[in-house]
């Protein structure tokens, strides 16, 4: 199967005050469509990085990351800004939802910047819901839902534009076990029936145990 | 449109702040449009000046008299239309706090050279006729319940003793922005009186009005009148209506000049009240609006969401205070004596004034934060600890 992300001798470092802190050294990874990679390491290995930079919020110092041909290395913000809308979605460790919209318009958000219709919008997002078994939470604010539900609106969010792939940064690093189980059950599904390609980063090795592949960081290496 | 959903949403994240900022707007609103108010009344008087009337008071001060004989010499000069005396009697209506202007007026021409006070042929003949008759503004007449026909008694000061005029017209402005808060009444009732009783002070007027023929000669008419009465034991000063006005401002121009300064400095509080409130809305959002940039959302509609927030509030601010303005100027304008605002209402431009302000402080308000959500990169806005 031919490799959906390359990442090419990158290296990262980031300026904290008057020094210079170097993240990623001379970084290569290939990850194959419909893989489910799981990124490890203890905490500032450069794990978050290294996904940020695949995910395009971040640009690397060096080297390039092509992403189904295109490599992002060389996107304008605005151009990256409009990739990521198309290619990637996005799980973080604390859901990251708008409070003050509800479970609906928070998966509904990403669609904004396409040219569905309000019907097909709909239509997506009650897919998407209905996929991570929340259609009856739809009218729900965030703080009307536990945790884990919480965490699935995200998931929800993050497949609604049916994107290349998805990143997942610590996805069941604040649930509880029951939750954290559900989470990542829900994860290998898309991954398995829905062909996926996921790069999740996370200090749990049952939650990397999910994953096909399992690479390990070490202070911005990979070992 | 669910961008702008969320912009509402967001304004109303803590009701608390965002009411107590938009009530802080409509306070400053309040004070600012009151302050305009005041400041509007207080010029009102130059901007009604009509450009075809001139005054010739006394040449070194406005309350040294002049000879009621130099109306028929200005009559005589060319370009002078019609020249009307007029003379402040002042005296107590009722107590010393009921202030208008009372003066003695020529009744043949003082209606001619001032045509703004719009009184009926019925009336304007009746004063003519009756020597203690009077003509009050029709604002005297709601504020006293004063009809045709009502004695109004005044205790002179100026000129002293008792005097009681009869009303016998009751004029209109014609306008809104002409006084409707005077009193006129016969020059002659005034000057027979003083005959009588001190013949010293008889036959002196006050100042002159000068209705001229074409407003472009008020300068060289100006010099004529002047000239004319030079060398003469009451040597005059002959000026522009607006130039008199102007004059007679000049006392208190130190005080309107602070207002309209402190009016403006009311504005800079809003806009300091606002961007606190944007930038702790800001910063509380750094987070989510670094979720929003990732997936997507570009600088456009970040824009859109702060600045449409803060212009949000500053139009409701806006709009509260100057729905409140209306009943608080005009409780204020009830509440001072008639005579010493004659007119006080907001002008437009004071509206215009208050909406532009509110406008461009929700603008300016939300630079700031916007600077900042803009230029703090995704990967910061998710480490941001608020």
């Amino acid at each position: 199967m031919a490799a959906i992300i390359k990442v090419k001798d990158i290296n990262k470092s980031y300026q904290r005050d008057n020094f210079e802190v170097p993240v990623l050294n001379n970084i290569s990874l290939d990850v194959e469509e419909g893989e489910f990679l799981a990124l490890m390491g203890p905490s500032g290995s450069g794990k978050t990085t290294l996904l940020n930079l695949i995910a395009g919020i971040d640009k690397p110092d060096k080297g390039s990351i092509l992403v189904a041909d295109t490599d992002i290395a060389k996107l304008s913000e605005s151009e990256l800004a409009k990739w990521r809308s198309h290619n990637v979605g996005f799980v973080f460790q604390f859901y990251n939802l708008i409070p003050v919209l509800t479970a609906f318009e928070n998966v509904e958000l990403p669609l904004l910047l396409t040219n569905l219709t309000k019907k097909e919008r709909k239509e997506h997002v009650v897919a998407a819901l209905t996929l991570v078994g929340l259609e009856d939470r739809m009218s729900h604010y965030p703080k009307q839902l536990s945790g884990g539900q919480e965490q699935r609106v995200a998931i929800a969010r993050a497949i609604v534009t049916d994107p290349v792939i998805i990143v997942a940064d610590e996805p069941t690093g604040d649930l509880d076990k029951k939750s954290a189980d559900d989470i990542l059950l829900l994860l290998e599904r898309l991954n398995s029936e829905y062909k996926k390609t996921i790069v999740m980063v996370t200090h749990d090795p049952n939650a990397a145990s999910k994953a096909h592949v399992q690479r390990h960081l070490d202070k911005g290496d990979l070992v | 449109m669910k961008v702008l959903k969320l912009m509402f949403k967001n304004a109303f994240r803590h009701k608390l702040r965002t009411s107590l900022t938009i009530v802080g707007i409509a306070i400053a609103v309040v004070a600012f449009s009151l302050l305009r108010t005041v400041v509007t009344v207080y010029n009102a008087g130059v901007d009604a000046s009509a450009a075809d009337r001139l005054i010739t008071r006394h040449a070194v001060s406005f309350i040294f008299p002049l000879p009621y004989s130099y109306k028929d010499k200005i009559q005589q000069i060319d370009g002078v239309e019609l020249v009307t005396p007029l003379n402040w009697f002042q005296g107590v209506y009722i107590d010393k706090d009921q202030f208008f202007a009372r003066l003695a007026v020529d009744p043949e021409t003082v209606f001619k050279v001032y045509p703004e006070f719009i009184l009926t042929k019925e009336e304007l003949d009746n004063f003519k006729k009756e020597r203690n008759s009077c003509v009050i503004g029709i604002e005297i007449a709601k504020q006293y319940n004063l009809k045709i026909g009502d004695i109004m008694t005044i205790d002179g000061d100026i000129y002293p003793g008792r005097w009681d005029f009869v009303v016998r017209g009751i004029y209109k402005p014609k306008d809104k922005t002409i006084d409707g808060t005077q009193m006129f009444f016969q020059y002659d009732y005034l000057n027979e009186r003083l005959e009588a009783e001190s013949p010293m002070r008889a036959n002196e007027i006050g100042w002159f009005a000068i209705k001229i023929k074409d407003p472009n000669r008020s300068a060289e008419i100006s010099v004529k009148v002047d000239k004319l009465f030079k060398n003469s034991s009451a040597e005059t000063k002959t000026e522009t209506e607006r130039a008199f006005q102007q004059g007679f401002l000049s006392a208190v121009s130190a005080i309107i000049t602070a207002l309209n300064y402190l009016s403006f400095i009311i504005i800079g509080i809003i806009l300091l009240v606002l961007a606190n409130t944007m930038i702790m809305a800001a910063r509380e959002r750094t987070r989510e609006y670094a979720v929003m940039k990732t997936l997507g959302f570009s600088a456009k509609h970040l824009v859109g969401l702060i600045m449409g927030e803060s212009l949000l509030i500053s139009i409701l601010g806006g709009g509260l205070g100057l729905l409140l303005s209306f009943p608080v100027v005009d409780g204020f304008g009830q509440a001072i004596p008639k005579g010493m605002f004659p007119i006080f209402y907001i002008e437009p431009i004071t509206i215009i004034l208050a909406v532009t302000a509110a406008l461009s402080i929700g603008i300016i308000s939300s630079i700031f934060p916007l600077l900042k959500a803009l230029n703090t990169k995704i990967v910061d806005g998710f480490r941001f600890v608020g």
